[in-house]
């Protein structure tokens, strides 16, 4: 089943013409066509171009043509550009609209030979935990169809878990590849802000968004930050920073490495099961090598508070662009203001609706101070909590979510339930930190995937992509394949 | 009562870059509608902007002409309102950390000079421009992220004339310095006047009114002749003045309620988290302190002192800064700046306009111009023979003895050659010399342009004058 190769495996089977770029994306368009009317990770794909690509990588793979990623099905979550296809960022309101450029990090993609397709489900701009708040309707979690698939990427995520393609992109603003990644057992990174180019990546919270990959192990996480990295003349907010060949980190050694651990993350609310499972990533780490120190994050309590400040006052600039003048399903009005409020109120849904207000407000005049201002003084306060911490470990073990996958439906009555579970996740976009979700065993009775996270200083991707590796190298998780 | 305006003015001025602010369409004005636009400009969903370096330092260097404090920490903010014309609903601004602050504007006004205070300048984008057709309404991007810097004054100015001033003496400023063509039929210049009315020797300001849609500095002067008496004149009829927002109708002539305080936006200012803090270096603003000019004032005011200028000449050359230019090259080596300005303004710029040549391909060299007026003033030609040098030297290049040699045009000053022209043109006129002699003055120009005439213009006009007097006296 080529569908179900990991990145470095595949590209082996291809520049040795073992197998053709063709029959991957086929396989892959197989197991959607077999199983995506259970999971929706898809909005939509559009298999005739899929499979053009495909054939164009053939032809570049015959003629001996060297890519790091040449052949390989790449699916993309709806709220990253792709020249001429849809770009809906999980919302109605963009209606028809067709993107007429390329997010950099899909040219990068491209000149690193991937085939480009699909587009993935998500929660409406990005806001959510769950992709219950698309437009599109609900993803469900490959491990149990019941299930949500964690969010805002929860297609990305579904489909990578589920062998609908070999790899994916999401984004990541609070959390939003780690957690779903957690909960579909797949391996989700969030890079440091800067790291990745956010041009073509549609704003949620410009400050915290970050676009990074879904992967099936810890060595392609390493090969596709390679391949989207860089400094960017489009972003501003890039950072030129040398990019590594970050799989030649991958050696297994994690001796005399020492890894943190947040008393401020041993909070209530934690499933026993999730506990249990970094209790044993903790021991395994001490196997292999690592030394295990106990630090503190002081400022932890506030990240939430701060974070949906943050977040919402920078989104209801940034949405403000979707008003129905230019491109959007309009609905008309008699006057601007009209046209506005009636597209606006027709085309976004509830939780974005919330957001909008909510950002409104903490800018207003009169509450900027006690909130946008304070907010933005507590983040660097948060910021200091682990530019502190990593100058005495190199990173940060927690759990990546309180618990697994829940019900459909379970937490939609109460926003706040929803945005606690990404506690240990949300400082990370805080700080501009990197992060990464990788497969720390499982539930029993349902049977669902627990993540691990690792934090990583800025720029300190090599080194905490080496010690997830490492530990998933030492286990079996990210072997199991869920039955859909 | 005596009442006193207060204004202050806000001036937007769109700065001369090739390209627009955030993306590299290009800042052209007359394109056909929305051919000027990419996804950037557009608002399109995922873009990012990309400071334009140009931009930035005419900003600079615009704060160093007004002579403003150029902070070292600058930053962008969004401003957010819904508008048509707005292609993401928020306007990229600075708010809080302007890229300068303070400085002023020095002008020619009733006689002296004044002094404007400025209380900032800073960078933001232009929108687009809204339609109205019979049936709907459209939007032109192509203006929409053209740099525009926000020059605000203090509120110093007194009169609409000196509003009218102010801003002519900015504009001369910006377009001195190369920063705006100013143009302001294709609006490269908008501006927005702040006025309120208080009692004569009230230190407190009255209630603010914002007038807008002035597309003139005669509009800002009109609106501001309109608006004052009407403020004066709720005040004196035991109204008040609510702060509020007019708008000036150009064809009307008067200034009417656009919206209330209370419906005045709140802008919800906060940082743009797509643009990094601007932080120029020393080296950076060393690069742009070599393109600061001086000011048309203090060149107009130098040109006066240091060459004895009249004011109008003075002013010609602020105008043609090449003609200034070559004008103060040629002052320097003349012991006769005056008359170097009488040559360059009255003979060089005709020739020059009349063969379509330009000064840096004269033939003659700038010591040329200096010796010729040195032959005039030491008497050795006349100025009717230096009129005919100058062209011939305009002509060949050659230098001005050569042409006089070659020419015979050396003056005569000769008296016993003169009295030898005097006594054929006294015989042959017998009638204006007996009317000269019968105490009529001007026929004395007449028997001295015959003198003139019968010299070929070579005769020392002042000789010619005493000898025919001395004679006709005698
Ligand atoms: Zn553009």
């Amino acid at each position: 089943m080529l569908n179900q190769l990991t990145i470095s495996e595949l590209t082996k089977k291809l520049a040795q013409r073992e197998v053709s770029a063709r029959e991957t994306m086929q396989s892959c368009l197989d197991q959607i066509a077999k199983v995506d009317g259970k999971i929706h990770a898809f909005i939509s794909h559009d298999a005739a171009d899929a499979l053009q690509q495909a054939d164009a990588a053939d032809k570049e793979l015959t003629a001996g043509v060297k890519k790091p990623l040449l052949g390989v099905p790449i699916a993309i979550k709806d709220v990253i550009a792709v020249k001429d296809q849809p770009l809906n960022c999980g919302s109605k309101i963009l209606g028809k609209f067709i993107s007429p450029y390329n997010a950099t990090v899909i040219e990068k993609l491209k000149d690193a030979g991937a085939i480009i397709f699909g587009r993935l489900n998500m929660d409406e701009f990005a806001m959510g935990s769950s992709t219950e708040n698309s437009a599109f309707g609900v993803t469900r979690n490959p491990w149990d169809t019941t299930r949500i698939p964690g969010g805002s990427s929860g297609g990305s995520a579904a489909a990578v878990s589920a062998d609908e393609c070999i790899a994916s992109l999401g984004t990541d603003t609070g959390g939003s590849i780690r957690q779903p990644a957690a909960l579909c057992g797949c391996v989700g990174m969030k890079p440091t802000y800067g790291r990745v180019s956010r041009y073509g990546l549609v704003a949620f919270a410009s400050s915290l968004d970050q676009v990074g990959p879904f992967t099936k192990d810890v060595r392609d996480s390493a090969l596709m930050l390679s391949a989207i990295s860089g400094h960017d003349v489009k972003d501003s907010t890039s950072i030129p920073h040398p990019v590594p060949n970050y799989a030649a980190a991958l050696n297994g050694n994690v001796k005399g490495l020492k890894l943190g651990l947040a008393k401020e993350y041993m909070v209530g609310g934690l499933d026993p099961q999730v506990s249990a499972a970094l209790q044993a990533a903790v021991k395994q780490y001490e196997k292999l090598g690592a030394e295990i120190v106990e630090i503190s994050l002081p400022h932890t309590e506030y990240a939430v508070a701060t974070y949906y400040i943050v977040a919402t006052a920078e989104a209801s600039a940034n949405l403000a662009r979707f008003d129905g003048i230019r491109y959007c399903d309009r609905v008309p009005g008699n006057d601007p203001i009209e046209l506005y409020s009636k597209t606006r109120g027709h085309g976004f849904g509830p939780e974005v609706k919330r957001r909008i207000i909510l950002g409104t407000y903490v800018l207003s005049s009169g509450y900027y101070d006690a909130y946008y201002l304070r907010a933005q003084k507590v983040r660097t306060l948060i910021r200091r909590d682990f530019l502190n911490a990593f100058e005495k470990v190199d990173a940060i073990l927690t759990p990546t979510s309180p618990t697994a996958a829940f019900k459909i439906g379970e937490k939609t009555g109460d926003p706040l339930q929803m945005y606690l579970s990404d506690i240990f996740t949300i400082s990370c976009n805080l700080a501009g930190i990197c992060g990464i979700s990788f497969q720390g065993g499982f539930t029993e009775n349902p049977k669902l995937p627990i993540g691990l996270q690792l934090l990583g200083k800025p720029f300190g991707e090599e080194t905490m992509l080496k010690l997830a590796h490492a530990y998933e190298q030492s286990t079996a998780w990210h072997k199991e394949k869920p039955t859909i | 009562m005596e009442y006193e305006a207060i204004i202050g003015l806000e001036t937007h001025v769109q700065l001369k870059t090739k390209s627009k602010i955030w993306c590299g369409c290009a800042n052209e004005f007359g394109a056909p509608p929305n051919t000027n636009v990419c996804p950037v400009c557009l608002g399109m969903p995922g873009v990012l902007p990309v400071a334009n370096e140009e931009a930035l330092r005419l900003t600079i260097l615009t704060g160093l002409l007004l002579n403003s404090t150029i902070p070292r920490y600058a930053k962008f903010d969004r401003k957010n309102y819904f508008y048509p014309d707005m292609p993401k609903n928020y306007q990229v601004t600075q708010f809080d950390k302007p890229s300068t602050v303070g400085g002023f504007v020095e002008f020619e006004f009733n006689g002296g000079t004044s002094r404007i205070n400025l209380t900032r300048a800073h960078l933001e984008e232009d929108v687009g421009k809204n339609f109205h057709f019979d049936r709907n309404s459209g939007v032109d991007f192509n203006r929409a992220g053209v740099p525009l810097l926000e020059i605000i004054s203090e509120p110093e100015i007194t009169s609409s004339d000196m509003a009218y001033e102010y801003l002519n003496a900015l504009k001369d400023i910006l377009i001195y310095g190369g920063v705006s063509d100013c143009d302001m039929e294709k609006g490269m210049v908008r501006c927005d006047v702040n006025v309120s009315i208080r009692p004569k020797g009230q230190k407190e300001l009255g209630k603010k009114i914002e007038i807008k849609n002035m597309n003139s500095f005669s509009g800002v002067r009109n609106a501001l002749n309109y608006e004052i008496p009407r403020q004066i004149e709720v005040l004196t009829k035991g109204g008040q003045h609510h702060q509020e927002t007019r708008r000036w109708d150009d064809v009307g002539g008067i200034t009417e309620t656009m919206r209330s305080k209370e419906m005045a936006h709140d802008y919800r200012y906060f940082p743009e988290p797509d643009l990094m803090p601007f932080e120029p270096t020393d080296a950076w603003l060393a690069e742009i302190k070599t393109r600061v000019v001086e000011l048309p004032l203090a060149k107009k005011q130098r040109f006066i002192k240091d060459y004895q200028l009249p004011p109008a000449d003075a002013q010609a050359f602020v105008w043609d800064v090449p003609l200034g230019s070559y004008f103060e090259s040629v002052a320097k080596k003349s012991k006769n700046p005056k008359a170097v300005a009488n040559w360059v303004i009255n003979n060089l710029r005709a020739k020059l306009a009349e063969n379509g040549g330009s000064l840096a391909d004269l033939k003659f060299k700038p010591e040329h111009l200096v010796e010729l007026i040195e032959l005039v003033d030491g008497k050795k030609i006349s100025s009717a023979a230096a009129q005919q040098v100058f062209a011939e030297m305009f002509t060949s290049g050659e230098a001005p003895a050569l042409i006089v040699e070659k020419k015979g045009l050396a003056q005569v000053s000769d008296t016993g050659a003169i009295e030898k022209f005097c006594d054929e043109v006294i015989a042959a006129n017998p009638k204006p010399s007996a009317d000269f002699k019968a105490g009529n003055a001007g026929a004395l120009n007449f028997l001295k342009g015959q003198v003139m005439k019968l010299s070929k213009g070579k005769a020392n006009p002042g000789v010619v004058g005493e000898i025919l007097e001395k004679k006709l006296k005698s």
